[in-house]
């Protein structure tokens, strides 16, 4: 059993990095004093008790994601910190205008791109940036679907280095994950810690699927009727299965995979019930582009549906994402978000890009493959944190690995600082302990924009690690918006 | 209601009988071992015989003693039908179904999963059998409780009912078959232990209270066998369990040839003469037939309701 986990903010040192709750050692965060004090005075049999508690309720909830590893899919249990990270509401109120903000101008952005291109002809972006992104689909040129809007759904991940600023790390446009583990975090720790909740006024996230319910509404091709929608998921064995079917059973909605739809002749999507076929009105896809349809995408694709592209150019059925909408879902053109921002919106973008190296010019990449061993080199489209090189944390051979990597596909590169991540206290094996962390807040987009109080918050389980991924041993956080005021 | 989820929540029921039947079986076989004298050889292996899985357990088991069938029966993985594979089962049909289902259910169906992964070393071995069996009973009550008082009752619970009870009817009919297959040499119950045998077999469908509030005569086979296939009051009953069937297709969509198929076995049922069965040939003969409605029932079932699957 795990030993001495009473918690004496005393002897907690987050070192030279910013702690989301803890100002200077023994000095709280405005925010945070509630949970601070309050788990202060617990001891240590009972802070054992509610972790135990929470790994408990996540066993019978049966709150899971899936791993593949060496051939096999296995059903692991969602690692979960109890003490949550606290954001002031002052502060999240910039923050959530920033992602509007951004979400905003991405949208127009990809309405542009596939239509009139102007970012381009006024020179705002150069052409070759998304020419040969392989997100660009060929298929949506001069379409625009319903309100303008390709991304409906943005998870965008946020960062904080060791001066307190927030950055946006990346925009997720194609099918961004982990909602449903925002919502069943804060349903842990009312669990765990229900006593708080009277004292504290946190921000509630349960709104979400709601939201998301009556976004995916407004792009019903009959918003007369009362529309029909589904969440198509690849299956049980993707990773994120259990987030789909969670969002499907929170909003009402079929949970449909590729084999229950079928496109009929007059272009509308079907699907198979125990009555005959019954129209779908919208669709929220889990599956990337490449998938979607057979007729259009990759031919050998059984997890799509073929003539769905058709149906929804011939506004038969609404689709979110959109597809296509993955071309601004990559670290190339996440590098001109702040333009975008600039030329559609007129505005100074409110929050910041990390500085970021583009290996397709030039004088980048002479200063990227110069200090490999400072920065994190990325590749353009990857998720999940795969392909990556942490320079300070690389061997001198992975360092040659990437050199070479670069120089034969530089446009398929960026890189970035290595940002001093910021970190909270975090219930570990050795007792409390500072791990970094970063938070991935999910906006919707539809006739509103909408931005989830908070968001995921992913920390890095292991000591100076600073993947998060729970695909390679990340944890997480419940999070909370803390209105001090009141 | 898709049809993908409609044959998901249709194998949940029968997967979740199933393995609640096994457990009452098993609880009430091992408790007739105990009474049974030493030098009368009671067998395991007709246990085995009920599931319909002799052969796989032949292929697997030289000795059919009480551990290997015990263990066969609650926990073996390559036995489709073991308490362990059918719960396994069911929860990976809830879990494909949860948008579908209340939230309580896939807890209650998780956790019964997890019991079963931590506790059936107690089950196999003899001192903790019957608490390992009676819980999972219990949960599977609750969870059909569960489902009964918390899901709106529409085409999803009646796919749920669908299954559950003609898995139930299934399952009566290879108990009494086995019954009959066994003891109908003592047919008139008048040896000491032809009653006992007889009141286990009730005890496999938990029937012996009922059979003795309804019944009021001395245990003896035509009794128990027409009480098992006829009593319609009694929900284990393969008569009740058939009009269940009936009640639930009735409701549903385009239901017309899985419905014709249903009332023709109620009808059969009903009007099965146990009396005129005096030998042991026609009673399973009977049942026999009885079993082959059922599985064309299934086929019907499948046919016009789930999807279908284009093999490569």
């Amino acid at each position: 059993m795990k030993k001495n986990k009473s918690i004496d903010w005393k002897n907690y040192d987050p070192n030279d990095f910013y702690d989301e709750l803890i100002a200077a050692k023994g000095r709280p965060r405005a925010a945070a004093t509630a949970i601070t004090d309050y788990l202060g005075n617990l001891g240590s049999e009972e802070i054992q008790a509610r972790q135990q508690a929470a790994e408990l309720a996540i066993l019978e909830m049966g709150i899971s994601f899936t791993i593949y590893s060496e051939g096999e899919n296995i059903d692991r249990a969602w690692p979960f910190d109890i003490i949550p990270r606290v954001i002031s509401l002052r502060e999240w109120e910039t923050i959530e205008q920033g992602l509007a903000q951004r979400l905003t101008a991405l949208n127009m952005f990809i309405n542009d791109i596939y239509n009139d291109q102007n970012i381009v002809k006024d020179k705002v972006i150069p052409k070759y940036v998304f020419a040969n992104s392989k997100n660009f689909r060929e298929q949506c040129r001069g379409f625009t679907p319903p309100l303008g809007v390709w991304a409906h759904i943005c998870g965008s991940d946020l960062v904080r280095d060791k001066d307190g600023t927030v950055y946006v790390l990346e925009d997720n446009l194609r099918v961004p994950s982990g909602v449903s583990y925002m919502l069943e975090n804060r349903q842990l720790t009312k669990r765990v810690f229900p006593e708080l909740f009277d004292n504290t006024s946190i921000l509630p996230v349960d709104d979400y699927t709601n939201q998301l319910f009556d976004m995916l509404a407004s792009i019903s091709p009959r918003p007369q009727d009362h529309p029909k929608i589904a969440v198509l998921t690849p299956g049980i064995f993707n990773s994120a299965y259990f987030e789909h079917s969670f969002l499907a059973q929170r909003m009402g909605a079929e949970l449909v995979e590729g084999a229950d739809l079928v496109v009929g002749e007059d272009d509308c999507v079907y699907m198979r019930t125990v009555e005959g076929l019954e129209r779908v009105d919208v669709i929220y896809r889990r599956i990337d582009d490449d998938f979607l349809d057979p007729e259009e995408f990759r031919a050998d694709s059984t997890l799509g549906v073929p003539g769905l592209m058709r149906a929804w150019r011939n506004g038969k059925v609404g689709l979110a994402n959109a597809p296509g909408a993955g071309v601004a879902d990559d670290k190339v053109i996440y590098a001109f978000v702040p333009d975008m921002i600039r030329y559609y919106l007129d505005e100074e973008p409110i929050i910041p890009n990390v500085p970021t190296w583009m290996c397709v010019n030039k004088q980048d990449q002479e200063y990227v493959l110069e200090h490999l061993d400072e920065l994190v080199v990325k590749p353009a489209n990857e998720s999940g944190g795969y392909g990556m090189l942490v320079g300070p944390h690389s061997t001198k051979k992975q360092r040659t690995e990437f050199a070479r990597l670069i120089k034969k596909n530089p446009r398929n590169y960026i890189a970035q600082p290595t940002l001093n991540l910021s970190v909270a206290p975090t219930l570990c094996d050795e007792g409390l302990a500072p791990r970094h962390l970063d938070l991935r807040p999910f906006v919707l987009q539809g006739v509103r924009t909408y931005v989830t109080a908070g968001g995921l918050t992913r920390v890095a389980m292991r000591k100076g690690s600073l993947v998060v991924n729970s695909s390679q041993g990340g944890g997480s956080k419940d999070t909370w918006i803390v209105d001090e005021e009141n | 209601m898709l049809s993908r989820v409609a044959e998901r929540l249709y194998w949940m029921a029968r997967y979740l009988e199933r393995a609640e039947n096994n457990a009452r079986m098993i609880m009430a076989f091992n408790s007739l071992a105990l009474d049974m004298p030493r030098e009368t050889q009671l067998s395991w292996k007709s246990l085995v015989a009920v599931t319909g899985m002799e052969a796989l357990f032949d292929q697997h088991h030289q000795k059919a003693d009480e551990r290997n069938c015990v263990k066969f029966l609650m926990a073996d993985g390559y036995n489709p039908s073991s308490i362990a594979s059918c719960i396994k089962a069911a929860r990976e049909n809830v879990r494909t179904t949860r948008d579908q289902i209340p939230t309580d259910a896939w807890e209650v169906i998780n956790e019964l999963y997890r019991y079963i992964l931590e506790h059936i070393d107690q089950g196999i071995g003899k001192r903790a059998r019957y608490e390992f069996l009676n819980e999972i009973v219990g949960r599977c009550q609750m969870l059909n409780g569960l489902l009964a008082g918390c899901m709106s009752h529409d085409a999803g619970y009646d796919f749920i009912r669908v299954g559950r009870n003609l898995e139930r009817a299934d399952m009566a009919t290879r108990q009494i078959e086995v019954g009959a297959l066994q003891f109908l040499d003592g047919w008139d119950g008048t040896e000491t232990y032809g009653g006992l045998l007889w009141t286990s077999v009730l005890r496999y469908q938990s029937a012996f209270q009922m059979y003795r509030h309804n019944v009021r005569r001395k245990v003896s086979g035509p009794l128990v066998i027409r009480f098992l296939l006829q009593n319609e009051p009694f929900p284990r009953s393969v008569l009740h369990s058939l009009s269940e069937v009936a009640g639930a297709l009735g409701r549903l969509p385009r239901n017309e040839i899985p419905l014709r198929t249903a009332l023709q076995a109620v009808r059969h049922t009903r009007e099965g003469d146990v009396d005129a069965l005096i030998r042991k040939e026609d009673v399973i003969l009977f049942l026999e037939n009885l079993q082959l409605e059922i599985g064309e029932l299934h086929e019907d079932i499948a046919e016009t309701w789930f999807p279908v699957y284009e093999t490569a």
